[in-house]
């Protein structure tokens, strides 16, 4: 227990003072979240801005409730000139104008957005139409993603999927291989510590780093800037985290049962991560992908470990329906463990 | 009472390499033995059989009464080894070196400031074991393989690319454990540090032990002859050859050197004629006892 714990502190220590790791395996992913998060911040519900030259009584006069279902949807600002209006509409600083002159309601838009065009075209139409007579039509829009839509929910499950797989699989094989360089695997297998010993130090010193990547992720995606809204069952994460970490560490083992230098180490842990990032949908969605890559995702381990923790963190989905994917995950584990067990060497010669 | 280490012809093949070709020995409870050759000797390998790291091809290995292959986790704790290579965790300090090894072995904290005090690194003790400097790192890794208080020590070439400074203070050291009861097994090649720490050593020479015994017995056995010394120019070389028929005399108008069995009748010589200007007088060395068995010079 003792050589336990004080192994796991020399392998965090290691990791602590080792700013590039510590960079790679914490600030790297973040510095994406933030910058995924921050570019596409808006891309869920861009809101059309409309100039309402004048009064225009048709809008000013909505009940509080339409004007709020209206607002998510258009933003007024007040004008008072005609021309310039139309003039800033032209230009594209504006998407539409409005004016109202007794009962006639005119739209001024511009033919570069016909989207947006066509958006305030239709809701003052049905403005009028409500107002002009009865049945009293009640304007009601919403979007179908709802809170979803919104790109830190996407973001912060997948950047923290891809997080924990870097961190995991290059933590296990650099410590595998440089411990081997230095023959310190040798000097261990010298002293009275088993090899579950030293995997069982590697392992809660992974899961440790992965429960911290998760606490900064959350921490910063939560910041009102970002607007992260965690779903009820979003605590699965944790155990996701564990056979996540569990799942890479073994593929990390494996990388360093053949491969002889931390250079190459690290470089076959980027060759398999990022590709798999990618096909697991941690960057992007996958759905617009051609079928066959999709299919081919199904064999990597991180596009579960995406999709779970997008399942319990934002998307809704009970604790239960997680419980195979941590199963799967184990599973793998165990199973890439074994051959890596296999193939583990003291030394290089 | 059964020897510390009994080695019983043991062979270690690497493909057609003899690395080790039929070596026996023992060691004694609280000896210090040196095992002596040039690279390529195969000191290295014999050092991994007896500490149970590799499997031999054929022969007998006993350590403290047990064998050491398979992986004896009870004999473990018993031994402590230095590797050739500082092998230490990445980015720790020399206390938190030998805190985690320590710990691995058991062994209460209280006795990681007296190692660092017995190497001499207790105000290096917050160094980062990156930025300590060679001799350092040879002390604190021979600090980490004494922690357990083990009974046998491993030492693989522990003064190897040392500064002469470096190294006499690491002989210092060596002789201080050795004094404490620990049985040592070093390897080196160097011959100097062999004649200087070893109670016994084994001359080594393509995976095989051609002599072992106490340094002085080895050399005594040579019945080399003693070389006298003085400056050139004190005696003419022709004079010297009449004087003294059986000894070999040399001058390359530094010196003038004799070579004899006889070296008291010599020096009484050369008193007489009042030539002892600039005497050196050298015995044999380990170094012509490897000559003589191996018939080439010594070359670490």
């Amino acid at each position: 227990m003792k050589s336990l714990l004080s192994l796991s502190r020399a392998i965090f220590l290691a990791f602590r003072r080792d700013k590039a790791a510590v960079f790679f395996t914490i600030g790297f992913p973040l510095m994406f979240l933030v910058l995924f998060g921050g570019i596409f911040k808006s891309a869920g519900a861009p809101k059309v801005n409309v100039l309402e030259v004048g009064p225009v009584p048709v809008v000013d006069t909505l009940p509080a409730d339409a004007r709020t279902q209206i607002d998510d949807i258009l933003k007024f600002t007040q004008a008072t000139d005609i021309a310039a209006a139309q003039d800033k509409v032209r230009k594209g600083d504006y998407d539409a104008a409005i004016a109202q002159d007794g009962s006639t309601v005119t739209v001024y838009y511009s033919a570069a957005d016909q989207v947006k065009s066509a958006t305030v075209q239709a809701i003052m139409d049905r403005l009028v139409q409500a107002t002009a007579g009865t049945p009293k039509l009640a304007l009601h829009s919403q979007q179908v993603e709802d809170q979803s839509l919104k790109a830190i929910q996407y973001y912060t499950p997948g950047l923290l999927g891809w997080a924990l797989a870097a961190g995991g699989t290059a933590g296990a094989a650099l410590t595998l291989v440089g411990w081997r360089k230095k023959q310190l695997l040798r000097r261990l297998r010298l002293s009275p510590v088993g090899t579950g010993t030293i995997l069982g130090a590697r392992v809660i010193v992974s899961v440790g780093i992965g429960l911290i990547q998760m606490v900064i992720f959350l921490g910063v995606a939560s910041i009102p800037y970002f607007g992260l809204k965690l779903s009820g069952a979003w605590w699965m994460a944790v155990p996701l985290v564990f056979a996540g970490t569990a799942a890479f560490l073994s593929l990390g083992l494996l990388i360093g049962s053949f491969v002889k230098t931390e250079d190459a180490a690290q470089g076959i842990v980027q060759l398999i991560v990022l590709p798999m990032a990618f096909l697991s949908g941690a960057f992007f969605p996958l759905e617009f992908a051609p079928s066959w890559l999709q299919t081919a995702s199904k064999v990597l381990p991180l596009r579960y470990l995406v999709d779970a923790m997008r399942d319990v963190m934002v998307r809704g989905r009970d604790a239960a329906s997680v419980l195979p994917t941590v199963g799967g995950l184990l599973l793998f584990a165990l199973v890439v463990s074994v051959i890596a067990g296999r193939l583990f060497r003291w030394d290089d010669v | 009472m059964p020897s510390t280490i009994t080695v019983h012809d043991v062979r270690k093949w690497y493909g057609d390499v003899h690395a080790v070709d039929g070596v026996s020995f023992e060691v004694e409870q609280g000896e210090f033995v040196g095992i002596l050759g040039p690279n390529g000797a195969g000191k290295t390998t014999l050092l991994e059989v007896v500490e149970g790291l590799r499997k031999p091809d054929s022969g007998e290995v006993s350590l403290l009464g047990e064998s050491p292959w398979p992986r004896n986790k009870d004999l473990l704790p018993r031994i402590g080894v230095q590797l050739q290579a500082s092998s230490f965790f990445e980015r720790l300090t020399a206390r938190e070196q030998i805190v985690t090894f320590a710990d691995l072995y058991g062994t209460p904290h209280s006795r990681v400031d007296e190692m660092l005090g017995t190497v001499g690194l207790t105000e290096s003790a917050g160094t980062r074991t990156e930025k300590l400097s060679g001799g350092q790192v040879q002390r604190l890794s021979i600090a980490c393989a004494l922690v357990h208080r083990p009974d046998v020590v491993f030492l693989d070439e522990p003064t190897a690319a040392l500064d002469p400074q470096a190294r006499r203070n690491l002989w210092d050291l060596l002789r201080g454990i050795s004094g404490q009861g620990h049985t040592v097994v070093l390897t080196t090649h160097h011959m100097d540090e062999a004649e200087a720490l070893c109670d016994r050593v084994a001359i080594m020479d393509a995976g095989r032990i051609l002599q072992l015994g106490p340094p002085a017995t080895l050399v005594r056995g040579l019945d080399a002859p003693t070389r006298i010394g003085v400056e050139s120019g004190l005696l003419a070389e022709a004079a010297v050859r009449d004087l003294f028929p059986d000894a070999e005399v040399n001058d390359d108008t530094v010196s003038l050197t004799i070579a004899t069995r006889n070296p008291a009748a010599v020096l009484a010589e050369l008193a007489d004629r009042n030539a002892l200007r600039g005497l050196s007088v050298h015995g044999a060395t380990l170094e012509d006892v490897f000559l003589t068995l191996t018939g080439r010079e010594y070359r670490a």
